[in-house]
């Protein structure tokens, strides 16, 4: 595909502070949803009439529904802690792509009809009513949002601007101004069963060609089980896994995981898709509805265990909400947390010692490791805190000799976002997502020039398919972009152990 | 008993009844309004223990503000421990007799109204000098810090200018408090001194300051991370589950 013209930003070898550039980004915008996107979510197919109003009851609503959306519009101090950890903003130089300046497109409304300070002395506190202007500022700075949660690590009071931004779409949705990517992708969910909408005979023909390209490349049959009942364990994984590059291998790398370790697995056809696009519009009900067609799925193949593949946003749904929204999982083996992640799953039965792993299958490659900022921020994997960021780094040193971390300010709970995350992995917001990755970026340059690093793993589909995307505009091929259980994939030694 | 004595002590009722009730109010709000999910920042403890400490490092150390930028914090950290140690010395005025902890913090205190005032306007500096602060700075966080400077620098003045008589003060503080009035001295500074502080009270529950109440309700921090071990649900989000097929 032809590189849209977007000027890239330079990259520094010492993070600059950028001076700010208002309205820099302030044509950057997603395409609306159509009525047929909105409808099958419960929303409005078009703005409503008294679209003002029903935007401020539904504000009161959430403010009534969420403590985090109360406390976090009333506690803001306008420090200014946050002003430059967003890598939107560093990539854009737009101010209102300052954390604190993106809560504040919400909290001058909410200061306006819901504080006593906004209704007597508006002016004196920022605050605005609910307007056309609002609203256009609402929906571009709010899908420039990537929901990566760096602001609620600096912030004194933890204030998380992806709660901001959720609500804010959620307000959107309500008033039938809702985002066609999301939507669309949620809309497909329900009608298919995954975001690509890949139908159950599409996806059963293509596994099939996938078990003969691992026959034709290992000699080994490893299988890909479609919908089998009564096997152990359901994966649930990212449906790019099924048809994108380098995604693919990592699904290969987790098939022959289970082959290796002689646990009977499936994927199902219902519940064929790990992505649950219900929190970027920071809607519980479609969250629900989404993470319990999982739950259906588990019953209905009578599976003991819930394994999700590598994607990070998908991660935090499953860590941190589905037992919330989908549970509880009496009917699961209990020896076993639910959901795990395949990061969690391989790390165990490589400190078992039930993998025969060949490091040197990696040797082409000097690997550093991208924490995707669900992962890192919004979950745990293991049974202590932060084996988010241990785990995956275990696994990866398991399986290659050279490995490097980025600058520490970059990586680990501060990490940054690839630029892609949050519901914005569009198109149309390109020249955002180029931007929103130069921290990113810069932090691998310089292990490239460095360290010699020639490849970097993610375990997010987003990231892998944003970085696919993204590296060429910073002279770098896209195949430097790898999933965890792609390296795994290259290192096992199958026909060995089993 | 003079129009400004009883014009004072009425103004502190009012700014104390304004004050206790909007700051309950508040928290009866933030205590009521359920956290359908859980949201901790990760790393976090995986206890409530460990989250109530995590909440205890964010109060008395100021901790992701460290993270996040050093001069925000050493600045805000100075002017937070002096503003308790000023309170602290304060107490004296409300005591009687005066408890030894409060004779000891006498001579500090009386720097840290110095302390306080700097730190004050370091911060007031960043937010005009550095334009990214400037650009999210409300006329509101301009007062709030001359509100608070001018508080500071009142009750310096009395202690360092023109020297007020405390005991007279002190008989008033405390007829306040026991609701035997006492005449209030009518000294300038004394007079701004407490009208700011009045005025600060009023505001407290209606502004930023209710980052106060704020931080023990954040559930990014103070949430435990165990959300594989318990369900998390919300009084609202509960009937949801009725409405699936398995
Ligand atoms: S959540 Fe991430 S993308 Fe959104 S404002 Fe915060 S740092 Fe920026
Ligand atoms: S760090 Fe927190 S309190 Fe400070 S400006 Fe940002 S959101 Fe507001």
């Amino acid at each position: 595909m032809a590189k849209a013209k977007i000027e890239v930003p330079q990259i520094k070898t010492k993070r600059e502070m950028p001076s700010l550039q208002p309205g820099a980004m302030a044509h950057s915008k997603p395409y609306v949803a159509a009525p047929d996107h909105q409808k099958p979510l419960g929303f409005p197919g078009e703005l409503v009439d008294n679209w003002e109003e029903k935007a401020v009851e539904k504000l009161r609503e959430l403010l009534g529904k969420y403590r985090s959306l109360q406390v976090f519009l009333d506690s803001c101090v306008h420090c200014g802690a946050c002003t430059d950890k967003c890598h939107y903003f560093l990539g854009t130089k737009d101010p209102l792509n300052m954390p604190v300046a993106r809560q504040d497109l919400l909290r001058q409304v909410y200061r306006k009809h819901f504080t006593p300070a906004g209704k007597a002395f508006g002016g004196i506190v920022n605050a605005k009513p609910m307007s056309k202007e609002v609203l256009d500022d609402w929906y571009k700075y709010y899908h420039q949002c990537s929901q990566c949660r760096r602001c609620s690590v600096f912030c004194p009071y933890g204030i998380d601007t992806a709660e901001i931004s959720m609500a804010a779409r959620e307000i959107m949705d309500h008033i039938g101004m809702g985002q066609k990517y999301c939507n669309e992708i949620i809309a497909k969910v329900y009608k298919i069963g995954n975001n690509l909408g890949l139908p159950g005979p599409a996806l059963k023909a293509t596994l099939e060609d996938f078990e003969e390209d691992l026959l034709d490349e290992t000699g080994i049959e490893v299988k890909l089980p479609l919908d089998v009942e009564g096997a152990e364990i359901l994966l649930i994984a990212p449906s790019a896994d099924f048809f994108a590059e380098p995604h693919i291998d990592s699904l290969f790398g987790y098939a022959k995981v289970f082959h290796q370790a002689g646990i009977s697995w499936t994927l199902s056809t219902y519940a064929s898709e790990a992505g649950n696009f219900g929190m970027f519009i920071g809607s519980y009900e479609n969250m629900h509805k989404i993470s319990n067609r999982i739950r259906k799925a588990a019953i209905d193949l009578g599976v003991k265990r819930i394994v999700f593949g590598e994607c990070g946003h998908a991660w935090r749904v499953a860590y941190a909400f589905l037992n919330t929204l989908a549970g509880p999982w009496d009917f699961l083996d209990p020896k076993y947390p639910v959901p795990q992640s395949i990061i969690e799953f391989t790390h165990d039965l490589i400190r078992r010692g039930a993998l025969n792993l060949d490091k040197t299958a990696n040797d082409h490659m000097t690997l550093t490791y991208h924490d995707s900022c669900n992962v890192a921020r919004a979950t745990r994997m293991g049974d202590m805190p932060g084996g988010q960021l241990i785990l995956p780094r275990e696994v990866i040193k398991a399986v290659c000799n050279k490995f490097v971390d980025m600058d520490a300010d970059t990586i680990g709970e501060k990490t940054f976002c690839c630029g892609g995350g949050g519901g914005i992995l569009t198109d149309e917001l390109l020249e955002l997502r180029v931007k929103g990755a130069l921290p990113r970026m810069e932090a691998l340059d310089a292990v490239v020039k460095q360290e010699g690093v020639t490849h970097m793993a993610a375990i997010c589909a987003i990231c892998k398919s944003q970085f696919s995307k993204v590296l060429p505009y910073y002279g770098h091929d896209m195949e430097m972009i790898q999933g965890v259980h792609q390296l795994v994939s290259n290192a096992i030694q199958l026909g060995t152990k089993e | 008993m003079s129009v400004l004595t009883v014009a004072y002590a009425l103004l502190f009722y009012a700014a104390t009844a304004i004050l206790v009730l909007g700051l309950a109010s508040k928290i009866s709000q933030y205590a009521r309004t359920p956290s359908p999910l859980k949201i901790p920042t990760t790393p976090a403890p995986l206890t409530k223990t460990g989250a109530g400490m995590r909440v205890l490092r964010e109060v008395v150390f100021f901790e992701s503000l460290f993270k996040s930028n050093k001069w925000i914090w050493l600045l805000s950290a100075l002017f937070h421990a002096s503003l308790v140690l000023v309170l602290m010395r304060h107490l004296r005025y409300f005591t009687e007799p005066v408890p030894l902890w409060v004779l000891l913090v006498q001579p500090f205190g009386a720097y840290g109204g110095f302390a306080m005032v700097i730190g004050l306007l370091g911060l007031w500096y960043r937010r005009l000098g550095i334009q990214r602060i400037r650009f999210i700075s409300a006329p509101s966080d301009h007062l709030m810090i001359l509100l608070l400077v001018g508080i500071g620098s009142s009750g310096l003045m009395m202690r360092f200018l023109s020297r007020t008589d405390i005991i007279e003060v002190k008989a008033f503080c405390l007829g306040l408090l026991y609701f035997e009035w006492h005449p209030l001295p009518s000294d300038p500074s004394l007079l701004v001194h407490l009208g700011l502080v009045a005025l600060l009270m009023i505001v407290f529950p209606f502004s930023k300051l209710l980052h106060v109440p704020g931080i023990f309700f954040s559930p990014t921090r103070t949430q435990p991370d165990d959300a594989r071990e318990r369900r998390h649900l919300a009084p609202w989000a509960a009937p949801l589950d009725n409405q699936r097929d398995a």
